[in-house]
This record gives C-alpha cells, sequence and structure tokens, in this order.
C-alpha cells in the first residue's frame, strides 16, 4: 500500500497529518499498538523538522505485510553535518519551532530510537532525506 | 484518584471528556517539551503550559489522552475537535505548573521516573 502526503514550510498547524493519517491505516490493519507508536512518533518528528527546518517537502508511505517503509525529503538548506545534527541536544531552531514544543535537539534521536532502519542524506542548499523502516 | 477528583482538587474545567470523568489516574508526566513526552513508553495523564494544536497531536501519537492544561491557557475549538477524533480529556487549570503538580503529588499521583 503507498501513500503520500505533501508538508508545506511553517504549516505548524498541519504537522503531524501525515503521521496521524498513518496511524489510523495501520490500527486498521491490526498492526500492534507498541509498534504503530514507534511508526508514528519517528514519522511525527521528521514531519516536524520537515516544515520547521526546511521549506517543506513529501512524506511517502510504503506499507508492505512484514514493514513500512517511510520517507521524508525535503526542499531546504540541507544539513551540513549529519553526524552533528544527530546528537542529542543538537538543534539551530528558531523560537516559533520551539513554541511549538520543539526545538530540543531530540528529534532525530528520537526517531533513531524508534525506527530499525534510519538513513539520512542530505545536500547543502538543496534538501534532506529521512528514509526510515520499522518491522512488523 | 478519579478525573473527577482531579478536576476537583485542581479547581479545572472540563473542556472535553465529561463522559471519562470516573476513570482512575495512577501516573502523570509534566512537560512543555514535546519531542521529551514523545519518549515516553507509558501512557501517563499528561500536564503541560504548552496549548496549542500540537499538544493535542503529540498526544494523539503518544498515545495520551489525558491532558492537564495550567495556567487557563485558551484550549482552542481546533483543539478539541482534534481531542475528540481520539477521544480525549481536557482539563483546564488555573494553576501554576508548579502548584498543579505539587497537589497532584501530594494526592497521591505517581511519577514515571
Ligand atoms: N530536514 C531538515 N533540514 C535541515 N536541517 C535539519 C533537518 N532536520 C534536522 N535538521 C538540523 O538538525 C538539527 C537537529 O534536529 P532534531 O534532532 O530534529 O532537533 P530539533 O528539531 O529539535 O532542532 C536541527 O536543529 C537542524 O539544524
Ligand atoms: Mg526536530
Amino acid at each position: 500500500m503507498h501513500q503520500e502526503y505533501t508538508v508545506v514550510e511553517g504549516d505548524f498547524v498541519n504537522a503531524g497529518k501525515a503521521s496521524s493519517s498513518v496511524k489510523k491505516t495501520l490500527k486498521q490493519l491490526n498492526v500492534e499498538p507498541g509498534i504503530v507508536k514507534r511508526v508514528v512518533v519517528a514519522l511525527y518528528e521528521a514531519e516536524v523538522n520537515a516544515i520547521a527546518h526546511a521549506y517543506g517537502g513529501k512524506v511517502l508511505v510504503d506499507i508492505e505485510s512484514d514493514k513500512i517503509k517511510m520517507v521524508v525529503a525535503d526542499k531546504g538548506p540541507g544539513i551540513p553535518d549529519i553526524a552533528l545534527a544527530m546528537q542529542e541536544g543538537y538543534s539551530t531552531a528558531r523560537p516559533e519551532v520551539r513554541d511549538m514544543g520543539f526545538g530540543a535537539g531530540m528529534g532525530l534521536p528520537n526517531m533513531q530510537k524508534n525506527v530499525d532502519k534510519l538513513n539520512v542524506t542530505s545536500e547543502v542548499g538543496v534538501g534532506t532525506t529521512v528514509e526510515m523502516e520499522v518491522n512488523f | 484518584m478519579t478525573l473527577r477528583e482531579i478536576a476537583k482538587l485542581l479547581n479545572a474545567t472540563v473542556c472535553i471528556g465529561e463522559s471519562r470523568l470516573d476513570e482512575e489516574v495512577e501516573h502523570a508526566f509534566a512537560s512543555d517539551l514535546m519531542s521529551d513526552v514523545l519518549t515516553l513508553k507509558d501512557t501517563p495523564m499528561l500536564v503541560t503550559g504548552l496549548c496549542n494544536i500540537q499538544t493535542i497531536r503529540t498526544c494523539d501519537m503518544a498515545s495520551l489522552d489525558i491532558i492537564v492544561v495550567v495556567r487557563n491557557k485558551k484550549v482552542t475549538d481546533d483543539m478539541i475537535e482534534l481531542a475528540e477524533d481520539d477521544d480525549m480529556v481536557i482539563l483546564s487549570c488555573p494553576y501554576s505548573m508548579f502548584k498543579a503538580c505539587g497537589l497532584l503529588y501530594d494526592a497521591g499521583i505517581k511519577p514515571l521516573y
């Protein structure tokens, strides 16, 4: 099953819509609640990043019988040092992002903790792609 | 302690979830940082000063469904609408985070950590 969503820069009101919809789908498919939570927590943090740090992008979701694959691809400034960005506490978030309850530098570490596979690729000045997989 | 007793203790208004007030609550977690809420494995009652649509979305993702908002922050209609979808309870109390947490702790509500 393939699903696609669009995320828009600065659109915090809709941050989490894709994750919310994925949650409903996985529930309908009777995926174990603990696994659903890991999937949606990771996807939500990735969605928030595309909205907060980039100029928006696309969320692509593929649900297979034994796993879910998620790609959040944005157009944006990119991440110059991915290893640094992955460190807990590292954040360049604007005050506006902090006002939404994010921007503590926990997003990428949260993704890492919740998924079975995480791959972040980025080109400065072009954009960032976050690929994640969770096994059912 | 029931949600009804908690609402009374905190002098709180029930914004949504009237029908669930007889449910018991054992644990609470207090934070304004949604990334922190997203690290929880358990599903305690959330006490928070962050009152916007992301509070509700975060609780949805983290499978939390009882929220206490402190300092009488305005719970908006779009928050209520989203909370309705997930059958959440939202209480809004006038007290500070410090006082609300102190009262709850004193009344026997347990922390997670
Ligand atoms: N999609 C992205 N585009 C550009 N920079 C990003 C992106 N995602 C993360 N970053 C960078 O990595 C940092 C850490 O991200 P994260 O761990 O999610 O924490 P936070 O979002 O709270 O800052 C961000 O502050 C930002 O500098
Ligand atoms: Mg983030």
